[in-house]
């Protein structure tokens, strides 16, 4: 009986997943806040129904009240957090707030299935990220000057990733975090990516020159060096990327993507050469089946899992995605694809590429370098990761051990994810607050035309029409400032 | 009017082009898409052959929600089941004990055979759904998907008896489908008793590889029965004068510093090239070799699938052909014969005669005809699927003409018969220096005119000039043309 509710529970998440993806690119695609607001309350619904339907189906299996409890105050930290933002944040981009809740949702679910002590903790740390994360967007929204903190983004970057090299080296292991009180464990890489960013977006707002573009550069290898030395590949990929792709919509230039691009091309290809550990990714990517039981046992597992739920899924516990190594973090997809199925899987990714262009856009609106320089390496910091991710459990691309930001377990993951988002609702919101500054200053203008056209008696039509036309123009001034 | 002034302020802006983001915003939409793409040609068409390897923990537990799936011979005989007794303990049971030992395998500790390789679809149930349900409530196990498959138990206990105590293996096709109606391999097994007899199967005292299946994975040297592929290649290389070829065989041909000679003393006299075949003159072909482009020989062998992959899936060996340009006198002439370093396992030289008797197409050979779900209905069928045209018509019809020659003129009398006509060819593969150790072979089709079915069989030790083989293959031809005119 159970297993048959289980299968029921199944389709209809996949109902509702397809039905909250549809409204993300709706939302997308509509221009007036009436029809966002519309595709929002939708995506809310779907978000929630798909929230009670998993652990509905994780209650019936267990049997265990507590996990009606759990489920409660998972319910209560979306529904204050969605509060939280309508309250403090009216600004903010809906959709990649309402994305926010759905990815942790479903992160909740099947963490709680793999291990609920691991979804406990992980809830914990969840909620205290997203309190922290509460301060970004005012920061960002009201320290107009940090961008002049170029040097220090670096310095703090540099010397957190050389720290943990330091260590590892002197543990004898890929060691890629600290163990702070027993309870958390800091994975600085995941933080670094976000000075890295801001690090390069303050280098290019004062200047594109030659100079500055090669001291930038080599600052930027730098990170990259000691992230390929602490063998943490997919770190060294996402910055790497992102750099190149930050370089080049920052100087227009094709000639740096295209330098950059060989550059790094050679430089990976020394990394197969020179190091054992890149060379085995590679190899267990092209051939995973020669060293089954050893090297490959990860992604042979993996494509297991994948393959056994098919299109439509297992069901929830009807898998074994625990055969997995590190089902939890890396490989938390491959258990999502095995048990919701490969339909919700696309889904999810769909969800992700949602936030990305999302990300992408606010980084088009923004006036000044500095702030599209900081949207547009999140987003490529956030795009280049969930492919990594993705792509390496699916084995499209060898695997390189990185996170599903919001879905893996991990608490330096979700800390930096949220920091992330933050910023790039400050960004938002600072674009809004200009927005409407511009409005006021028109409106103000119209009725003082107004006035002046009661009084003169004459051409009211005609003036109004020309202040239409400056509305739908309204950059002038912010052009001005950023040429500078 | 109002309309407009909702129009998101923000946005306006995105009309002022940022030609580089937006490019880079194309590239990841295209990377995300590359993504989803090779995710859905993974789960859809790759993912099966995956999942149905022995290191995915899940196959285990489907036997835990699902009975095991009947493997049937071509007319629904039981050839593999699923019992359960009073205390509900499965075990699986093979009613004809060793008789399909090796091609309908075991499924114990390991799995082989059809076992192995039908594994997914004896887990996969595809019973109604309301009966799945039904069963689901009453917490009664779905039976899974039963395999059909294209075996003949007559046929098979035929070419069982046929290879006797002899060690061996026997392969029966038919050349017009590719379907595998009888695969024996000898020594065997009892499957219903593998795990009891387990420790003393793999013991070093056993030197006789019961285990494995010749049929399919022995290799072995293709004797005579090569000397088919020697005279398509002469064929052709000398297209206008091969039908010319003259030889006197004297019994003796000396070569080098070695003498090449015919079976038992035999002194052949005037031959042409069809003669030769049917006499199976060594010297004459040892001559023929000698006037051979080795490099198009060797790529004449690599087309019938020497040292390339076969269309097969079950476990098997690769055949090899070594002899290239850069090779001496001495294994040039040998190799033409079908000694030298030539290894063949009995599916291939199979599949090489069927496709002499399909008219030159060869087909992949297969043994599931289709899956059934345990209520009847078809689940998938497969269908014969061809591997290539290795030979053209007239090819196939000069080979086959000269392998007619071997029964009614030449080396095979015994296989005459007034009810139905065989093409064939036997062979004595030498397997060391001592002339009297040599395995028998036997490949060849009937009726000649109309192939129905291909034999090839394979008697390890079984003397000179290929009488043993010639024996089974009689009493195949006999049994199956018997029964075909008993109907």
């Amino acid at each position: 009986m159970t297993s048959l509710v289980i299968q029921a529970t199944k389709y209809v998440m996949i109902v509702l997943i397809i039905l909250y993806t549809l409204s993300t690119y709706h939302y997308l695609r509509m221009k007036t806040h009436k029809r966002r607001n519309r595709a929002c309350v939708m995506q809310l619904f779907c978000m929630f129904m798909l929230h009670l339907t998993g652990y509905l189906a994780i209650t019936l299996y267990t049997n265990q009240v507590s996990m009606v409890t759990f489920y409660l105050a998972q319910l209560v930290f979306f529904i204050l957090y969605l509060m939280f933002f309508h309250i403090f944040y009216r600004k903010a981009s809906r959709l990649l707030i309402n994305n926010t809740c759905m990815l942790l949702a479903i992160g909740f679910i099947m963490l709680t299935r793999l291990n609920v002590d691991r979804a406990v903790r992980q809830f914990i740390i969840t909620v205290a990220a997203a309190v922290v994360a509460m301060v970004v967007p005012v920061i960002v929204r009201k320290m107009r000057y940090l961008w002049r903190f170029g040097w220090i983004y670096a310095g703090i970057g540099i010397a957190a990733l050389a720290l943990v090299l330091v260590f590892s080296m002197t543990s004898y292991g890929a060691k890629l975090s600290f163990d702070i009180g027993g309870l958390f464990s800091l994975q600085p890489s995941e933080f670094v990516k976000i000075s890295f960013v801001f690090f390069v977006a303050s280098m290019f707002q004062t200047s594109i020159s030659f100079k500055r573009v090669c001291v930038t550069t080599v600052v930027a290898a730098m990170h990259v060096l000691i992230l390929v030395a602490s063998k943490d590949l997919g770190a060294a990929l996402i910055y790497f990327v992102a750099y190149l792709l930050m370089l080049f919509v920052a100087t227009k230039s094709y000639l740096y993507l295209l330098g950059g691009t060989i550059a790094g091309s050679g430089a990976s290809v020394l990394a197969y050469k020179v190091f054992g550990h890149v060379k085995t990714r590679v190899q267990v990517w092209k051939d995973p089946w020669v060293d089954a039981t050893g090297d490959g046992w990860q992604i042979i597992q993996s494509l297991f899992a994948i393959g056994s739920g098919g299109w439509l899924g297992a069901g929830l516990y009807q898998g074994m995605p625990e055969t997995v190594p590190v089902v939890r973090s890396d490989f938390i997809f491959s258990a999502i694809s095995e048990e919701f199925g490969a339909i919700f899987a696309i889904a999810l990714i769909l969800i992700c590429l949602s936030c990305l262009l999302q990300f992408l856009w606010i980084s088009t609106w923004m006036d000044g370098m500095f702030y599209k320089i900081i949207a547009f390496g999140l987003a490529a910091v956030y795009g280049v990761q969930v492919f990594l991710n993705i792509g390496g459990v699916i084995k499209f691309i060898p695997s390189t051990g990185i996170t599903l930001p919001f879905v893996s377990y991990g608490g330096s993951s979700i800390m930096s994810t949220f920091i992330m988002f933050g910023i790039i609702q400050g960004l938002y919101i600072l674009k809004q607050d200009e927005v409407d500054r511009i409005e006021q200053e028109e409106e103000q203008e119209r009725r003082r035309q107004a006035v002046h056209a009661q009084r003169y008696g004459k051409g009211a039509e005609g003036s109004g029409k020309s202040g239409e036309g400056r509305r739908r123009n309204p950059s002038g001034r912010g052009k001005n400032q950023k040429s500078k | 009017m109002k309309e407009e002034e909702e129009i998101l302020q923000v946005e306006e802006r995105t009309r002022k082009v940022n030609r580089e983001i937006r490019l880079a915003g194309v590239l990841f939409v295209l990377m995300f898409i590359a993504t989803i793409g090779y995710f859905s040609y993974y789960v859809t068409a790759k993912s099966k052959d995956i999942i149905n390897s022995s290191y995915n923990a899940r196959l285990d537990t489907f036997s835990e929600k699902i009975v095991r799936g009947e493997i049937l011979g071509s007319s629904g005989e039981v050839l593999a089941k699923t019992v359960e007794d009073e205390e509900g303990n499965e075990t699986r049971s093979y009613p004809y004990e060793n008789l399909f030992a090796h091609v309908v395998g075991y499924s114990a500790s390991g799995k082989t055979g059809l076992e192995s390789s039908a594994n997914q679809y004896l887990l996969t149930s595809h019973l109604n759904v309301i009966d799945q349900v039904n069963n689901e409530l009453s917490e009664v196990k779905n039976p899974a998907d039963n395999v059909v498959t294209t075996l003949d138990p007559y046929l098979q206990q035929l070419a069982y008896d046929a290879l006797g105590d002899y060690k061996g293996a026997c392969v029966i096709l038919e050349p017009s489908t590719g379907k595998i109606l009888a695969m024996v391999s000898k020594p065997d097994y009892n499957p219903n008793t593998i795990s009891a007899d387990w420790e003393s199967l793999i013991s070093e005292e056993n030197q006789d590889a019961n285990l494995l299946n010749r049929a399919t994975q022995g290799l072995y040297p293709p004797g005579s029965t090569f000397k088919l592929l020697t005279t398509l290649e002469y064929i052709r290389e000398y297209p206008d004068t091969w039908e010319n070829y003259q030889f006197d065989c004297e019994g003796t041909l000396p070569y080098g510093d070695a003498v090449m000679s015919c079976y038992d003393g035999h002194v052949h006299g005037h031959l042409n090239l069809r003669l030769s075949l049917a006499n199976s003159c060594n010297c004459s072909f040892a001559t023929v070799g000698q006037q051979l482009n080795l490099d198009s020989f060797h790529a004449l062998c690599n087309s019938f699938l020497f040292n390339t992959e076969l269309p097969l899936s079950m476990e098997y060996k690769e055949s090899s052909f070594v002899m290239d340009g850069t090779s001496g006198l001495a294994e040039r002439v040998q190799t033409s014969i079908g000694q030298g370093r030539t290894m063949i396992s009995p599916i291939h030289n199979a599949m090489i005669t069927s496709a002499i008797a399909n008219g030159g197409t060869m087909m992949s050979p297969y043994l599931i005809d289709r899956v059934e779900s345990s209520d009847g209905k078809i689940v998938k069928q497969f269908m014969p699927s061809s591997y290539g045209k290795l030979l053209s018509a007239s090819e196939a019809e000069t080979l086959t003409d000269f392998m007619v020659a071997v029964v009614n003129e030449g080396t095979s009398p015994s296989l005459q018969s007034d009810s139905y006509q065989v093409a064939g060819k036997t062979g004595s593969a030498e397997f060391n220096s001592n002339k009297e150790d040599s395995h028998a072979w036997f490949v060849g089709f009937a009726p000649a005119e109309n192939p129905e079915i291909v034999i090839s069989i394979i008697y390890e030790n079984g003397g000179l000039g290929g009488s043993v083989a010639t024996k089974g293959a009689k009493a195949l031809f006999e049994g199956y043309f018997s029964r075909k005119n008993g109907q």
